[in-house]
């Protein structure tokens, strides 16, 4: 038998400090949180950083550390600042720590690095080792050199090898968000298929329950299934909010891939049981004949800039998107006379909010906005020549007339400067799972004591 | 005729990983998850999200009155032309379809 406390879906997120409290009187075996994913798009794992606050960062995990402390039992946390960088494993550090310092504890702090040299993965491709998930992407090594942070994502092994070094806390890069809930359980040989079907339940924290945003929630894992449990005042689990939970995030409501295998739930029974609680038995877990670890890359794909522009007269609005085709035919063919750009070189987007800016292609409504925001999105191969076309846009957007013999207009913009220099835009670029012999061969894995010196 | 997000009790979408998006129809009662099952056929969503031939894959979960469709995103999450970074708003298109 194994109680995991999970505070909350994402370090960062937010939790509610009493249930926290309600969680530890129930003397969990250990804390685990997740600390990200891939769910705030490219830009986090193709820079290497963190997308929350350092500071709400530090004042969850201050309060983590000292519900650990009062335990004495390991607090893990995957994927450290988002996307689980070796960057961000080594910033989830520094804040450690900063409180072992301000608390006054002692740790051993173990450190798992997911970060994949692009040497490894170039070897991988030449001995076939990384096959395809679906949709398949292109992979050479031009892509993988591409790349700006490639991670592979850790299964229950490398946390278990984390945990078996007896560290207070574990810090490790990127890992399924399953993987920190699961690897206890199964290290203690409680149900597997449980043990994986539980992480996936708990990993969004209280999002299975009927108070989502309390963040708290704990699972008893056993050698037959897994009982959940919320801990907020007033939240409940239903079989209802724990089942759904299962589809949340996840293209198949019964299969779940992990690294060494897959959690089938098509035959999973779930029943409400005593306070609140509700028991689920029948999950299975399917070894497969090798080890994979899922791949994630993300390169630069351009520099960006935006103008916004808001159209409030009526006939603009009416016609807005006419204007902003004329605007567009107009930039593009003074762009070529005075700068010789073609239209491969940059790309050119005025994309009309309150039309059809969030569904584009498929929206079906077509009815006359109070307003229209007109965001000119412009990305190059540089940031300066991404700012240059965004200036050579500005006149445009400002007084373009729908006729030409009307008084020019003038439209509003919200901002001086009206061009926002975004920087480097990212895209993920990859799809893939590498084969391992032996599953932390792709992972580093260290450990040190604080506070340091 | 009635929409399909006023028939059921809840449509929600949200991408599975950065490839993927999926729309769970949350029908709530029996009755409605098999007015769906007959009436709402998977060649219906395809059309609504783009998709074509067998590229939509349909989930039909009785037990919990859920019908969910999943299907590759035609943008990639984050990427220059993608539009909506968590796929959240993909539901509407099924909600504000009209149904028999």
């Amino acid at each position: 038998m194994t109680l995991v406390l999970v505070p909350s879906g994402a370090l960062g997120l937010g939790f509610d400090s009493k249930a926290l409290a309600a969680g530890l009187d129930h003397k969990p075996d250990i804390i685990a949180i997740d600390g990200g994913s891939t769910d705030s798009g490219p830009f986090y794992l193709g820079s290497g950083s963190s997308k929350y606050s350092r500071s709400a960062t530090k004042e969850e995990w201050r309060e983590l550390m000292i519900a650990r402390n009062a335990l004495g039992v390991p607090l893990v946390i995957g994927t450290c600042g988002t996307c689980g960088a070796d960057a961000c494993v080594d910033w989830m550090l520094e804040i450690t720590a900063e409180l072992a310092q301000e608390l006054g504890q002692h740790l051993k702090v173990a450190l798992l690095y997911s970060s994949q040299p692009s040497k490894r993965i170039k070897e991988a491709l030449v001995q076939g080792r990384i096959a395809d998930l679906s949709p398949a992407l292109q992979i050479c090594d031009a892509v993988v050199d591409s790349c700006s942070n490639i991670v592979a994502l850790a299964g229950a092994e490398q946390i278990q090898a984390a945990l078996d070094t007896g560290a207070d806390i574990v810090l490790a890069g990127r890992t399924t968000d399953t993987a920190i809930i699961a690897a206890l359980p199964l290290a203690r040989s409680d149900h597997a298929g449980g043990a994986w079907h539980g992480a996936k339940i708990a990993e969004c924290g209280a999002l299975c329950t009927t108070r989502p945003r309390s963040g708290v929630i704990a699972v008893e894992f056993d050698d037959a299934g897994f009982t959940v449990f919320p801990l907020a005042k007033d939240a409940r689990c239903t079989a209802h909010t724990v089942s759904a939970h299962m589809l949340y995030e996840n293209a198949d409501p019964f299969i779940l891939h992990e690294p060494g295998g897959h959690l089938d739930v098509s035959q999973a029974g779930y029943e409400e049981v005593r306070d609140n609680r509700v028991r689920v038995s029948g999950s299975r877990w399917v070894t497969s004949d090798t080890y994979t670890v899922k791949l994630e890359g993300a390169r630069i794909a351009g520099y960006q800039t935006l103008v916004m522009a808001m159209l409030r007269d009526r006939s603009y609005v009416e016609a807005a998107a006419t204007w902003a085709g004329d605007i567009e035919r107009r930039v593009r063919t003074q762009l070529q006379d005075h700068m010789g750009l073609n239209s491969g070189d940059f790309d050119l987007e005025l994309r009309l909010i309150g039309q059809n800016a969030t569904l584009g292609e498929y929206e079906t409504l077509n009815q006359v906005p109070v307003e229209v925001g007109v965001m000119a999105i412009v990305t190059a191969q540089t940031q300066a020549l991404a700012d240059e076309i965004a200036k050579a846009l500005n006149p445009f957007l400002l007084h373009h007339p729908l006729t030409e013999d009307e008084e020019l207009p003038t439209f509003a913009f919200p901002f001086s400067p009206a061009e926002i220099s975004r920087g480097p835009i990212y895209e993920f670029c990859l799809n893939h799972v590498m084969v391992l012999d032996d599953p932390m061969e792709a992972f580093r894995l260290e450990t040190v004591d604080l506070p340091h010196g | 005729m009635a929409k399909l997000g006023e028939i059921a009790a809840r449509v929600r979408s949200k991408n599975a990983g950065p490839f993927w998006i999926t729309v769970d129809v949350f029908c709530g009662t029996t009755a409605v998850f098999e007015r769906l099952e007959a009436g709402f056929p998977t060649a219906r969503a395809a059309e609504l999200l783009g998709q074509q031939g067998d590229a939509l894959k349909r989930f039909s979960l009785p037990e919990l009155n859920v019908i969910k469709f999943s299907f590759v995103r035609p943008e990639v999450q984050g990427s220059r032309r993608d539009r909506d970074m968590h796929g959240a708003q993909w539901a509407i298109l099924l909600a504000e379809a009209e149904i028999d």
